[in-house]
């Protein structure tokens, strides 16, 4: 049976560095993804460089950005669920835990890929991490869906050990850096890789690992 | 975006004033400040559409610019502003980008919602 895994982040572009190559993988592999992307980046503070969008056109430039992404790594199912950038933590607990719950029970995926709640940095990467964990915690223990979970708080080792989840996708690079590239609003190919033109071998070593802590419920 | 062209600015600050407008402000250093450098002190804020009017407003500065709008009870003040969208006929999208291109500081105006 192919797997179906559902991936539930905060804002277009949090796939690209963190899992489009795990995702790759699996979809070449049979996987069915749904990507519940909760935003659209729409308090972002890149714009291009020099700016080609503004506050008020960059929404829609970043949905165009995460369709491309998302076409690029091959997912098959992209959900823009409509909440504002900045806000998820401030959002109707009830109102976003029930879209959570929705797509649980509308696709029954077996893995869920989110952020690490309390280890990722931004308000919105904890809150969705949070939110998702809670609504999958609200299931009996025998149908909740394995939960891998993306991390990179500084220090978030020490508190969450190391990952148990190593996936090598070396061979996913042409699909992950479409993916990044996608993005342009967002990453600056100076900011992102230096100057220079990175060689096959270099841009490899630095994207070709990903890594997932599996969440442990407590009960 | 473009560069700010500040009669250009001027002439629309011009056009809105007395008026009702909706605004969105903004500041920010980014939500991840801190992850990249600890000494750094992550914080932002923003309003959409507020309603505002004001009588009398300007811009001031060599670039980056500075933007006080003079309402009945008070004052709208933005630093650091350096582009502006030519392309919008009705509204004032003004902001302000550092070094890098990120956005820093937005003032924008506008007679319907944002």
């Amino acid at each position: 049976m192919n797997q179906r895994i559902l991936v539930i982040l905060p804002h277009p572009d949090d796939e690209a560095f963190g899992a489009s190559g795990t995702l790759a993988k699996y979809i070449h592999n049979g996987a069915q993804v749904t990507y519940a992307c909760l935003t659209l980046g729409e308090m972002g503070r890149n714009m291009g460089f020099p700016p080609f969008a503004n506050r008020v056109t960059l929404p829609e430039f970043r949905k165009k950005e995460l369709e491309e992404a998302c076409e690029a790594i091959g997912i098959q199912d992209v959900r823009m669920l409509g909440f504002h950038d900045k806000t998820i933590e401030f959002e109707d607990p009830q109102l976003l835990d029930g879209r959570i719950d929705d797509l649980l029970e509308e696709l029954n995926p077996s893995l869920v890929i989110t952020f690490y709640p309390g280890h990722a940095v931004h308000p919105d990467h904890d809150a969705t991490g949070a939110a998702v964990i809670r609504t999958i915690g609200r299931l009996p223990k025998d149908r909740r869906p394995v939960v891998h979970c993306i991390a990179f708080a500084n220090n978030h080792e020490q508190v969450i050990g190391k990952a148990d989840i190593i996936n090598d996708v070396k061979d996913f690079m042409t699909q992950k850096m479409a993916a990044i590239g996608a993005h342009r609003s967002q990453f600056q190919a100076a900011e992102l890789v230096g100057s220079k033109k990175l060689k096959d071998k270099e841009i490899a070593e630095r994207f070709g690992t990903e890594r997932f802590w599996t969440y442990k419920f407590d009960s | 975006m473009q560069l700010i062209i500040q009669e250009e600015v001027q002439r629309k600050i011009d056009e809105l004033k007395d008026q009702a407008l909706y605004i969105h402000m903004e500041m920010t250093t980014g939500a991840y400040a801190a992850h990249f450098d600890t000494s750094k002190h992550p914080a932002a804020n923003f309003i959409t559409n507020a309603q505002i009017r004001y009588s009398h407003g300007s811009i001031a500065g060599v670039g980056p610019y500075r933007v006080g709008l003079k309402m009945e009870n008070g004052w709208v003040y933005t630093e650091g502003l350096t582009h502006w969208e030519e392309t919008e006929t009705e509204r004032l999208l003004l902001a302000g980008h550092d070094l890098q291109g990120k956005l820093v500081v937005c003032l924008q105006l506008s007679r319907k919602p944002f």
